[in-house]
């Protein structure tokens, strides 16, 4: 099970502030080619990851436990 | 015990104490940068903010400014606070102090700090408008993240 967080547009795009996605040794890129499908977020595309808290590769692999979080530009300040 | 020097806040920051954090024998100079929430943009007029973070993440990546600033500049502390949640008008959203000897690097690496915030701190704001409201983001008006990639470690590199 990786957990996916949700923040800003993202969250209220999908209604959600957290999804579990039962999948495990996938690429942070094919998550969220899964995320954009089922959940219809085209601008996912543009959107960073991070993984446990740090930023993330799109070629990084997730395993069950991970905590992704979708990042969209920032605009702190 | 270690001073918290960076953090996210859902109260009015208080920027004496923030000072405090820094305040030291060898500073001949502390700046401090308030970002406060501005009323009109672009012939628009804004009613109030909402911040919303990713806190844990968020006060990583402000420590991690803290220790680009100590790296760029010698012999400097920092402290930043960025609060959360509605603010109105006037208010103060970030506060960044920086100590130095020397005045020159404390201006300096006060305005490196901001402009980090604004690249790699998970924060997102919601501008609530007269007339409606929108999140922002790429305030910097270029896109940070073109395929959905690091632009964060980029900058560093280019350095």
């Amino acid at each position: 099970m990786i957990t996916v967080l949700l923040f800003a547009q993202l969250q209220e795009s999908t209604g959600k502030e957290k999804i579990e996605v039962e999948a495990s040794n996938i690429s942070v890129l094919e998550l969220k080619e899964k995320l954009k499908t089922i959940y219809k977020l085209p601008q996912i595309d543009h959107v960073m990851t991070a993984v446990n808290e740090e930023y993330a590769f799109p070629d990084d692999i997730l395993f069950s436990g991970d905590v992704v979080a979708l990042i969209p530009p920032v605009s702190g300040g | 015990m270690d001073k918290v020097m960076f953090n996210i806040v859902d109260e009015p920051i208080q920027i004496e104490e923030l000072i405090e954090k820094v305040t030291r024998r060898e500073a001949g100079a502390i700046t401090t940068f308030l970002g406060t929430v501005r009323e009109w943009t672009k012939g628009r007029r804004t009613l109030y903010l909402e911040y919303q973070a990713y806190k844990p993440m968020a006060v990583k990546m402000l420590s991690q400014i803290g220790k680009e600033i100590n790296e760029k500049w010698e012999n400097t502390e920092v402290a930043i606070t960025h609060r959360i949640g509605r603010l109105y008008i006037s208010e103060v959203a970030v506060a960044i102090v920086v100590s130095s000897p020397h005045r020159k690097a404390a201006y300096e690496a006060n305005e490196y700090a901001i402009e980090r915030i604004k690249e790699i701190v998970p924060i997102w704001k919601k501008e609530h408008w007269e007339d409606g409201e929108t999140w922002i983001g790429d305030q910097l008006e270029k896109v940070p993240y073109p395929h959905g990639e690091l632009s964060v470690f980029a900058k560093e590199d280019l350095e």
